[in-house]
């Protein structure tokens, strides 16, 4: 596509962001007209109820969906290209397995050993945990691919090393006690209304961190396009290209898993939509528009979970975005499918 | 110019070559022969620093390959596989134009003299016309040329290619190796590229590196052919090689 119908491309999304954004503050189980939502942001007057609504609930969650969106997004773009592999996304490294051994170590664990040993787990939490966890298997991963010089062996690993932990998981689950158990369920189905404004403040600078990482391999990632063997001879250092995108898609999907649980099919599918609509596989072009694609359908997400809310309903986030962006992947496949 | 010094490769505990030697100039079109799993593509990704050497040395203008930074070689060597870049939405442009990646910033922008630098190897490789093409669309024989233009856009004296006719038809591998032999013949650029074609490696290319194991062996066309080493290679109980004539012949009961 030429540059002109990108920047109008770019321009729609932008244009939708802010809609959907602004819908989503409106929208929610009560009321709240839009000048006292207007007041309430820019600190005018309105009511003290209004004001806790708008400025404490729903202001965190329309900013946590935007920073989802564009870091889920950008990961699986990233892991996309790296592996060269469509139906690759942020968890494939097994991101969401570590990030919920964590968890379940916190909440069903450590009730089970008793408090003695728990209270170091208890003050990391279990959003810490869940990081922890997902950072230990980035780690695992690096180690692996400094071993391993083959992408694809690693990607098999990645995803043995995921189902391994799933299994312990599910041993875990399988011992804990009831209560424990919903605990954890509770985070596996996602959620982006339980981030507070504090945790804001180690969730914004940990995804704007990533999401620079991403910007910054964007040359890395077209040249990757051609696989490593041309990467190689161009002059990339592959393996430092690599621990940089491990790094960013750590800090990516590792944060928004630990905080929000884990989010399914938004980092699978928005990048294919970015590819699809701006007819192209330059990553300085495609990392901002999947970027954006992955903001707006976050906040569509809430949106329709706030719409539903509006009937009595609380949808867990999860169920929203798979429903949303399985259609886009199977369209993927069927396309791909007939280009062979 | 690039030179082989001695040098031994293996495949896992099998010798694949040893002690070879050799020199290849520029201007100079080499063609690489050799049985199936003798080591050609062995050799020539070791010449690109994508494989080890166990012993030996090899150099670029008197500075070896192995102490060479990669921002460096990049400027020196380019490399063509058969490999197929399978890419949705990559246009052909695009494609070619990463190949100036060792020359762009950070976020690999093209410069008024990188987009000359692509403009012209899509013209010398043939393939300007599918600039906007999806490289998806194209055929083997186009998709071989592009990658030969991004090779063409990195500006490389040498250029090493693996088995770059491989998937061609026949008027296709001619039109490509014409191709290769300007560009050393035109544009002075040392190209060695491996190949299972005897007829085409025999009548276009300069020189010949035989890998006739564990031996290299490097001579001009014209004397390889008098040596028998190609007819004493190429040979089994049901067919052989005239280099002569370049003619097959089939040996029947």
């Amino acid at each position: 596509m030429r540059r002109g119908g990108q920047y109008i491309l770019f321009a729609v999304l932008a244009v939708m962001l802010i809609a959907l954004a602004v819908g989503d503050l409106l929208i929610g189980t009560t009321s709240v007209p839009l000048a006292d939502v207007w007041a309430a942001l820019t600190g005018g007057a309105t009511t003290e109820e209004y004001r806790v609504i708008v400025g404490e609930l729903r202001l965190p969650k329309v900013v946590v969906a935007i920073f989802a969106g564009m870091a889920l997004s950008a990961s699986g773009l990233e892991m996309q290209t790296l592996f060269r592999n469509p139906l690759a996304g942020p968890y494939v490294l097994g991101i969401n397995s570590g990030a919920s051994l964590g968890v379940a170590l916190f909440t069903i664990a450590m009730p089970m050993i008793g408090s003695g040993a728990a209270t170091m787990l208890a003050r990391i939490g279990l959003t810490g945990m869940a990081w922890v966890g997902s950072a230990a298997i980035l780690l695992l991963v690096m180690f692996l691919s400094r071993k391993i010089k083959n992408i694809n062996v690693i990607l098999i690993l990645g995803m043995m090393l995921g189902s391994a932990i799933s299994a312990v998981v599910g041993i875990l689950q399988y011992l804990g006690t009831e209560e424990s158990l919903k605990a954890f369920v509770v985070w596996t189905m996602g959620s982006l209304s339980t981030v507070t404004i504090a945790d804001l403040w180690v969730l914004v600078p940990a995804v704007v961190v990533g999401l620079v990482l991403a910007i910054s391999a964007v040359k890395s990632l077209n040249m990757l396009l051609l696989g490593e063997s041309y990467a190689r001879t161009m002059g990339l250092r592959v393996g430092l290209s690599r621990c940089v995108i491990f790094l960013s898609t750590t800090l990516l999907a590792g944060t928004i898993t630990a905080f929000c649980g884990p989010i399914g099919f938004i980092g699978l599918a928005m990048p294919h939509l970015a590819r699809m609509t701006f007819r192209t596989a330059d990553h300085r072009v495609l990392m901002p528009a999947a970027m954006l694609w992955g903001a707006v359908s976050m906040l569509l997400c809430c949106v329709v979970c706030d719409i539903v809310a509006r009937g009595g309903v609380m949808l867990p986030v999860n169920t929203v975005t798979s429903l949303l962006a399985i259609p886009v992947i199977v369209i993927v496949v069927i396309r791909n499918r007939n280009r062979q | 110019m690039i030179e082989l010094h001695n040098i031994k490769l293996s495949f896992g505990s099998r010798i694949l070559i040893d002690g070879a030697t050799a020199r290849f100039e520029c201007g100079s079109m080499t063609a690489l022969l050799g049985r199936n799993g003798t080591g050609k593509s062995t050799l020539l990704r070791a010449m690109a620093a994508l494989g080890k050497v166990q012993a030996g040395e090899i150099i670029i203008d008197g500075e070896s390959v192995a102490d060479m930074p990669s921002h460096r070689l990049a400027r020196l060597v380019s490399f063509v596989n058969t490999e197929r870049v399978d890419v949705e939405a990559l246009t052909v442009y695009d494609l070619v134009a990463v190949g100036r990646a060792p020359y762009t910033d950070w976020m690999g922008r093209l410069t008024a003299e990188d987009r000359a630098a692509v403009d012209r190897a899509m013209r010398v490789a043939g393939v300007e016309a599918m600039s906007h093409r999806f490289v998806e669309t194209l055929s083997d024989g186009e998709c071989q040329r592009v990658m030969i233009a991004r090779a063409l856009a990195q500006a490389t004296p040498i250029i090493l290619l693996d088995e770059p006719t491989a998937f061609l038809d026949m008027p296709n591998r001619y039109e490509l190796c014409t191709l290769l032999h300007r560009l050393a013949h035109d544009e002075g650029k040392c190209i060695i590229f491996s190949t299972h074609e005897l007829d085409i490696a025999l009548s276009l290319a300069d020189s010949i590196a035989l890998v006739d194991t564990p031996d290299l062996r490097h001579l001009p066309t014209q004397e390889m052919v008098k040596s028998g080493s190609i007819e004493r290679l190429f040979v089994s109980e049901y067919v052989s090689f005239d280099a002569t004539t370049q003619s097959i012949h089939l040996r029947r009961e």
